[in-house]
């Protein structure tokens, strides 16, 4: 046990065995699965005729905000070219699917159906359509494990948006809540203010969102305020989370790793 | 140990299989708590009926599986089997003659035992357990012993494992 604590070559182990047991993570998936399929083979005519016309509707909308979004990219870009700064180079995705599995109940940590054969590694930051999800702890060749951002031994480096201060959110174990580290009771942080990725570790691509400011408590007793947040991405309510490869993840390799805890 | 003796290993492994699913099976979240120790009790119901083909190595490799399913510490579910498994191959004589009530309110506290183990390595590693919520699969377990146990008992006559 100290072994796989401390050293990495159990992992090796760990990932070898992995393999054996991915039929048996398959199978307890498989009633959830054909469920959903035989929801979406069953539903009536009408509901899809709504379904898609609610798809149309929003995909429309979201094409304006990108016709937004396109203008400020470029605008961004000659800024920041302006300045001689680097500029943040574009990240490839991919969808995978939350295999339905329980694993310890004391630690927050979730299974995908994608591992080393398409390319994921550890460490590899998680998202989903609202913010940032998670890590990969533990990769197999056709599964891995990722630490919600919700589990107590997790970090992530963030920043309000509304101040561009600093601050560091670790997990609680609890479901829905993340705790602000070292703010200064005059920090000036707001109930409701929006934390994106400060991108500081090196592991998370800087810019995306990581939940929103629910609770702050100066306490005059303490060095540091009591601060919560709620996380923005819907951590245990998934099917499908998204994969990304910074484009600097080669260097990373190289270099050694980023600096949060796994 | 010669292979001629014994018979149906199949059925032990398979019911060890069974028992690893359903440890992993998704249950809603106000019950995964109260989820109880299947692997632990179907070991241990195989420790008492056939002391001299499962122990403390079975033990030792299923807990090593069921931590590489559950991505707990490796051997952290080893331990606590080991544990219960000795403990069980030790007293097998006993705890077969008592009645099935008496045997249940015996493996609450063998589970007790494996649970505060576990409880020990994961504050090792810094977690914080503030409350009793870790005994809880001792006690569904102790309520579902004496199904597992009947049910076992027909499996393992039925197949004429021994």
């Amino acid at each position: 046990m100290v072994a796989d604590y401390r050293y990495s070559y159990v992992k090796q182990v760990r990932t070898e065995l992995s393999v054996a047991m991915y039929p048996l993570q398959y199978i307890v998936g498989l009633p959830v699965q054909t469920g959903q399929w035989l929801s979406q083979n069953f539903s009536t005519r009408g509901q899809l005729l709504e379904e898609m016309a609610q798809l149309r509707e929003r995909n429309l909308l979201l094409q304006v905000s990108l016709q937004k979004y396109e203008d400020l990219k470029s605008e961004n870009e000659r800024l920041r070219t302006l300045l001689d700064s680097s500029i943040k180079l574009g990240e490839r995705m991919l969808l995978t699917e939350v295999l339905a599995v329980d694993l310890d109940p004391f630690a927050r940590k979730i299974m995908i159906n994608k591992g080393t054969s398409q390319g994921v590694f550890n460490g590899q930051p998680l998202l989903d359509a609202y913010g940032v999800l998670g890590q990969v702890t533990n990769t197999g060749p056709q599964s891995s494990t990722v630490m919600l951002i919700t589990d107590p031994s997790h970090a992530l480096p963030v920043q309000v948006v509304r101040t561009g201060l600093r601050t560091i959110a670790m997990g609680m174990g609890a479901t829905n809540r993340l705790k602000l580290l070292y703010l200064p009771n005059n920090s000036g942080i707001k109930v409701g203010d929006l934390l994106v990725t400060s991108g500081l570790g090196g592991q998370f691509p800087a810019g995306y969102p990581v939940g929103t400011v629910a609770e702050f408590t100066p306490d005059i007793g303490q060095p540091y305020a009591q601060v919560q947040a709620i996380p923005s991405a819907h951590l245990e309510r998934n099917r499908e989370v998204l994969l990304v490869w910074t484009s600097e993840e080669k260097q990373k390799a190289a270099s050694g790793g980023g600096e949060e805890k796994p | 140990m010669s292979r001629k003796k014994h018979h149906g290993g199949w059925v032990i492994l398979t019911s060890l299989l069974v028992g690893l699913m359903f440890s992993i099976m998704p249950l809603p979240s106000w019950a995964v708590a109260w989820r109880p120790d299947w692997v632990a009790l179907i070991l241990l119901y195989w420790c008492i009926a056939l002391p001299q083909r499962v122990g403390i190595t079975s033990a030792w490799i299923v807990g090593i599986f069921e931590d590489i399913l559950t991505d707990t510490l490796l051997g952290q579910h080893s331990l606590s089997l080991i544990c219960l498994s000795y403990i069980s191959v030790k007293l097998h004589r006993r705890i077969r003659a008592f009645p099935i009530w008496q045997q249940a309110v015996g493996v609450f506290v063998l589970m007790l035992l494996s649970e505060v183990l576990s409880v020990w390595i994961r504050s090792l590693l810094g977690a914080q357990h503030t409350d009793w919520s870790f005994s809880y699969p001792a006690i569904s377990s102790m309520l579902l012993w004496p199904w597992i146990f009947v049910m076992l008992r027909d499996i393992r006559r039925m197949y004429h494992v021994f």
